[in-house]
């Protein structure tokens, strides 16, 4: 039983595996071609935190192969409020469905629902943990429109210290070679560990506090959003906030081939004039998610 | 003459644990979490022929496993085991942090999962043996302050 728990469970190998069986799934994923290599199997969505992208994607994915999809978002209406552990709902959920899709605040519940499911178990984020399948789409994305996965200028920019998904995503990015460069608010900089990670791999491009100092340099610009919960001061999230605003005139600073991605939701980083430039790619990143969950939902549920 | 008399009984049989860090004696059978029907002597901030002060544990008639010796270890990395048979030291060795450890320590982390009342039993990976480094297998984060997280 394969369960999707940490990108560090990936190799390079498996990774293109994704990605290469996701390709083939686009038109299936745009419903220009019907699938229904999933049909009769039930895929388990629990949602313990809210979640707009992830949630739809994977439900999409999967009935658009053909299966069906239950669950919960938000635990109002469930047993959970009355205090029953995660460790029961998923013994219970995994008695109802062919895999388990969670989303959990506590960081390592991926890893616990493994120990209690029959089934595999997807995690979609836990917590300030780990959110692999969006770092598989992000990848995706990269070498869709990049046509390569390595020798890239990849700046990520925004929190890189609470943000769950630029971790992995520089992490998966290191096992391809690339040059990363970080660009953060003050306090918000990328955790020592994955510095040290980036540094002893050769990878480490940069680290700044102004998309300005790296915009010329630049194929991908991934950014993320600052959370204003972040900031005690709402006069200092303003100002940060507003240093890190991805507008046209900076995006137009970059070389001609530059990409802008986003995990979505943005709040105000970038502004909506640059959806409209060639450069804006968050939109197919948020679509791309459909067929990589698609990938995974068909190398997890149906073994292949 | 002066009479010279011990501190604490030499033991025939079982076992000795030397050189711990002073005042960490208490800590250690916490680590150990062995049944309160153990014949024991505990010595605190004894002096050290090497200098300083040291705790020292004596076990009668009972012999710490490898695996139980090594849990001393997470609390004194010094300490050294002595195992008695007939009155001789028959072996003598230095604890060595666990590769795993289950159970006895809490992941420092308060938003891991592992401390919300769920039934599961930590665990933990050493990471690196320099300043004994170990990582939760749940949340992937490193243990700050060790002794603080020892829960047994």
């Amino acid at each position: 039983m394969r369960h999707v728990i940490s990108v560090h469970d990936f190799s390079t190998e498996d990774i293109l595996n994704v990605l290469d069986r996701a390709e083939g799934m686009v038109d299936i994923a745009k419903g220009l071609a019907v699938d229904d290599r999933l049909k009769g199997r039930v895929l388990a969505t629990i949602f313990f935190e809210p979640s707009t992208r992830t949630r739809l994607s994977f439900e999409t994915a999967m009935n658009r192969l053909g299966g069906g999809v239950i669950g919960f978002a938000g635990t109002e209406a469930t047993s959970v409020v009355k205090g029953e552990t995660l460790a029961d709902t998923i013994r219970m959920v995994s008695g109802y469905a062919d895999a388990v899709v969670l989303r959990h605040p506590h960081e390592g519940a991926a890893k616990l629902a493994t120990e209690f499911s029959d089934v595999p178990v997807l995690n979609a984020g836990d917590g300030a943990g780990q959110h692999p399948t969006q770092t598989l789409l992000d990848l995706f994305t990269i070498r869709s429109e990049m046509g390569r996965l390595n020798d890239l200028n990849i700046s990520l920019v925004g929190d890189l210290r609470y943000g769950r998904t630029v971790h992995s995503l520089a992490y998966a990015l290191s096992l391809f070679g690339n040059t990363i460069n970080l660009v953060s608010p003050e306090g918000l900089e990328m955790p020592g560990e994955v510095v040290d990670h980036l540094k002893g791999s050769g990878q480490f491009g940069t680290a700044c506090h102004s998309p300005e100092d790296v915009i010329d340099n630049t194929d991908i610009l991934y950014v993320t959003r600052i959370q204003k919960e972040r900031f005690p001061d709402p006069v200092e999230y303003e100002k940060v906030a507003g240093k890190y605003r991805i507008d046209p005139e900076l995006v137009s600073q970059g070389p001609r081939n530059m990409i802008v991605m986003h995990p979505l939701p943005r709040i105000n980083e970038i502004t909506p004039e640059v959806d409209a430039m060639p450069q804006a790619k968050y939109f197919e990143q948020a679509f791309n998610a459909v067929p990589v969950r698609m990938a995974l939902l068909s190398m997890v549920i149906g073994g292949e | 003459m002066v009479q010279k008399y011990m501190k604490v009984e030499r033991i025939d049989h079982g076992t000795v644990i030397d050189h711990i860090l002073p005042s960490k004696a208490f800590e250690v059978l916490r680590v150990l979490g062995l049944s309160n029907d153990k014949t024991m002597s505990i010595l605190v901030n004894s002096h050290s022929k090497k200098g300083g002060k040291k705790d020292i544990l004596k076990f009668e008639d009972f012999e710490l496993s490898a695996g139980e010796a090594n849990l001393v270890a997470l609390v004194s990395p010094q300490a050294t085991i002595n195992i008695i048979v007939d009155g001789e030291v028959v072996r003598k060795f230095n604890a060595e942090a666990p590769k795993v450890v289950r159970g006895i320590l809490t992941c420092s982390n308060p938003n891991c999962i592992s401390n919300q009342n769920e039934p599961i039993t930590t665990e933990f990976t050493l990471v690196s043996d320099e300043g004994h480094r170990y990582i939760c297998s749940y949340c992937d984060r490193e243990i700050v302050d060790l002794a603080k997280c020892i829960s047994a």
